[in-house]
């Protein structure tokens, strides 16, 4: 860095890059920039088809743009009522599990995190070891049957909240930002554990609890599978369970389909199809509109998890 | 708390007997100044016996012939027979290969891309390029599984799907993607990294950006060409990253995540596309529900799971000195 050339640039301008490497750069961001497009395709079509009008999408006529652009899908998505539900019930399993999440990862990070507890190897074995075995799908399940949570909203915010690879996270966090000293000064000052934890330590690791609860709330999110197995009362359906119904198992009952007129009955097909466009965009609209804001902290916790490594 | 002092060498003429004393006291000072340590602790820990422990324990219902009215610990013990039913079934290894495939396959596939991608970004030259990719790529991340495959149903579908719209602009015939057992495996696996390969890139890149610069800079007054310095610099710089991932993807070759196949399951494609987790899901829970039936396949998948992460570890630690413990 510090050599420089008579007229005072840097020397390492004056290595041309070889022909080669010029070919390397301009092949590189093409191939990127394809990877890009093929990524992004698919995300736009469906946009596009989603505010187009059901003739279009029927007869095949979008390719990139809106054709006929009209917003009945979205009217559509209105007078669904379990959609609606299934948005507010998300968003109540997705706070509710992050909290539960949250209380747990940082209890049981911060005593992790110091090495002047006995039986902590003890404790750091007894959460790790549900990392590699579980009791799987079933003993779970009746877990959740005798404590009877079964078709409650509990069922999604109790249970199994507990993510042993998030707990080392945060204890890496804990144990390389909080140095020994500002511990043995807060000790010597006559500040307990307890004090330390909530006035010093928990404020330090706000960036870490950042990340820990983006990650957390996109899962739960984006998660199907507990309510699938622990509710069967669709009031109680989170939105992705509504919308594995609406993409793939409704069907509309014959008797509802013979009454209906042929002209009816076509609109009502374009309709469905449609309906499956914007119910996708709807679902993933909070998070593609949320992520570029939060995808630094992402970064981040990935970054932070590769330390321990 | 049930730890035993580490016995030190004998300091002076004291008797063994004193100084264990000795040892004891100090050991039960420090349990006493980690009092509040432990009173944190404690939520978690009952939580975790709770929620995780307890279903191990339940997990003897896998031996057991499950009867509801006795409850799971005084159902008739019945061996392996569960198990051995489960290796009886015609499609058992049907379904076991199924899903080694899945995860193989996948891993296959998926971490070639992410490196490749990671590489790739970090030898752009224009930051801005960067940052526009990446951005990009990451997307599909933040999509549910519901969301991918609905997406993969109407992009693939056989009237409307764009692809095959495609295909027959260039003369072919349209397929059934998803309803094709051929098909579903790359479906499965090439639509994971369309949708994973940005994010899994991020670690490397994260790793990548940790190595020196000064060793491309020298590289390169000896004349390496980018190739070369990738190859020599750039990849041995994230290897260690790869082989512990692997080590941790390894461990659930046999836990393929149930949410993306249940949903791209079709009666047509179930050749290929029945895996452990929606086998047990399917007898376990639905129809006649056999829930000890479905414990023993779910066990056989946990015990399987254990091992592997376990003796790739060993071999990882032997060859490579990298390792998770």
């Amino acid at each position: 860095m510090a050599a420089l050339t008579k007229d005072g640039n840097p020397i390492r301008n004056k290595i041309r890059d070889p022909l080669s490497d010029k070919v390397f750069f301009t092949i590189n961001a093409i191939v990127l920039g394809i990877f890009g497009l093929m990524v992004l395709y698919p995300l736009i079509y469906v946009v596009s088809c989603s505010f187009s009008s059901g003739y279009a999408v029927i007869t095949n006529k979008v390719w990139l743009w809106p054709v006929e652009p009209t917003l009945d899908a979205y009217g559509a998505i209105l007078k669904h009522r379990l959609l609606m539900s299934g948005y507010l019930n998300a968003f109540l399993y997705m706070v509710g599990g992050t909290t539960v999440n949250l209380i747990l990862i940082v209890l049981a990070a911060y005593p992790l995190s110091r090495s002047d507890m006995p039986g902590r190897g003890f404790f750091t074995f007894v959460f790790m070891f549900t990392m590699f075995f579980n009791g799987g799908m079933i003993p779970d399940y009746l877990l959740v049957r005798n404590l009877r949570l079964l078709n409650t909203r509990w069922a999604l915010i109790i249970p199994f909240m507990l993510s042993a690879y998030n707990i080392i996270l945060v204890r890496t966090f804990f144990k390389s930002t909080i140095p020994t000293e500002l511990l043995d000064a807060a000790h010597i000052d006559s500040c307990s554990d307890l004090q330390f934890f909530w006035r010093i330590a928990l404020p330090l690791s706000k960036p870490i609890l950042a990340v820990m609860v983006l990650f957390c709330a996109v899962g739960h999110w984006n998660g199907y599978f507990r309510a699938l197995l622990y509710l069967s009362d669709s009031d109680l359906y989170p939105l992705q369970l509504v919308l594995r119904d609406i993409l793939f198992v409704t069907q509309m009952p014959d008797s509802i389909l013979m009454a209906m007129g042929d002209s009816k009955l076509e609109e009502l097909s374009n309709l469905q199809q449609l309906l499956k466009y914007s119910v996708i965009v709807v679902a993933s609209a909070p998070l593609m509109i949320l992520y570029p804001f939060i995808q630094k902290y992402f970064v981040k916790g990935v970054m932070i998890g590769s330390l321990k490594g | 708390m049930n730890v035993k002092p580490l016995s030190a060498p004998p300091a002076a003429k004291l008797t063994k007997q004193e100084q264990r004393k000795k040892d004891l006291q100090k050991l039960l000072h420090r349990i006493y100044n980690a009092r509040q340590l432990y009173l944190i602790i404690l939520i978690p820990f009952i939580y975790v016996i709770i929620f995780n422990y307890v279903p191990m324990y339940g997990v003897q219902i896998a031996f057991r012939k499950y009867n509801p009215m006795l409850g799971i610990s005084h159902s008739p013990w019945v061996g392996l027979a569960n198990f051995t039913r489960f290796f009886g079934v015609y499609n058992c290894w049907r379904i076991i290969i199924n899903t080694l495939t899945l995860s193989v396959y996948g891993l296959l596939a998926g971490l070639p891309v992410a490196v490749i991608l990671a590489l790739g970004l970090n030898s752009l030259r224009s930051q801005a390029y960067k940052k526009t990719i990446q951005m990009v790529t990451y997307a599909p991340y933040f999509l549910s599984v519901v969301v991918l495959v609905g997406l993969l149903t109407q992009v693939l579908s056989p009237q409307y799907g764009l692809v095959n719209r495609f295909l027959e602009l260039l003369g072919m015939e349209s397929i059934d993607f998803m309803g094709s057992a051929s098909m579903f495996p790359h479906i499965y696996v090439w639509s994971g990294v369309w949708q994973g390969a940005g994010y899994s890139s991020i670690i490397y890149l994260a790793t990548l950006s940790s190595v020196d610069p000064e060793l491309h800079e020298a590289a390169r007054i000896d004349g390496a060409n980018m190739w070369q310095r990738i190859w020599h610099i750039d990849l041995p710089g994230i290897a260690q990253t790869i082989i512990v991932l692997l080590i941790l993807d390894m461990g659930k070759v046999l836990s393929v995540g149930f949410e993306k196949v249940y949903l791209m399951q079709k009666p047509l494609n179930l050749q290929t596309s029945e895996i452990v987790s929606t086998y047990v899901y399917k007898v376990g829970l639905t129809g006649t529900a056999d829930l000890s039936y479905g414990a023993a396949v779910g066990l056989f998948q946990s015990l399987v799971g254990l091992v592997l992460v376990v003796t790739v570890n060993q071999i990882s630690r032997k060859v490579s000195e990298t390792s998770l413990w």
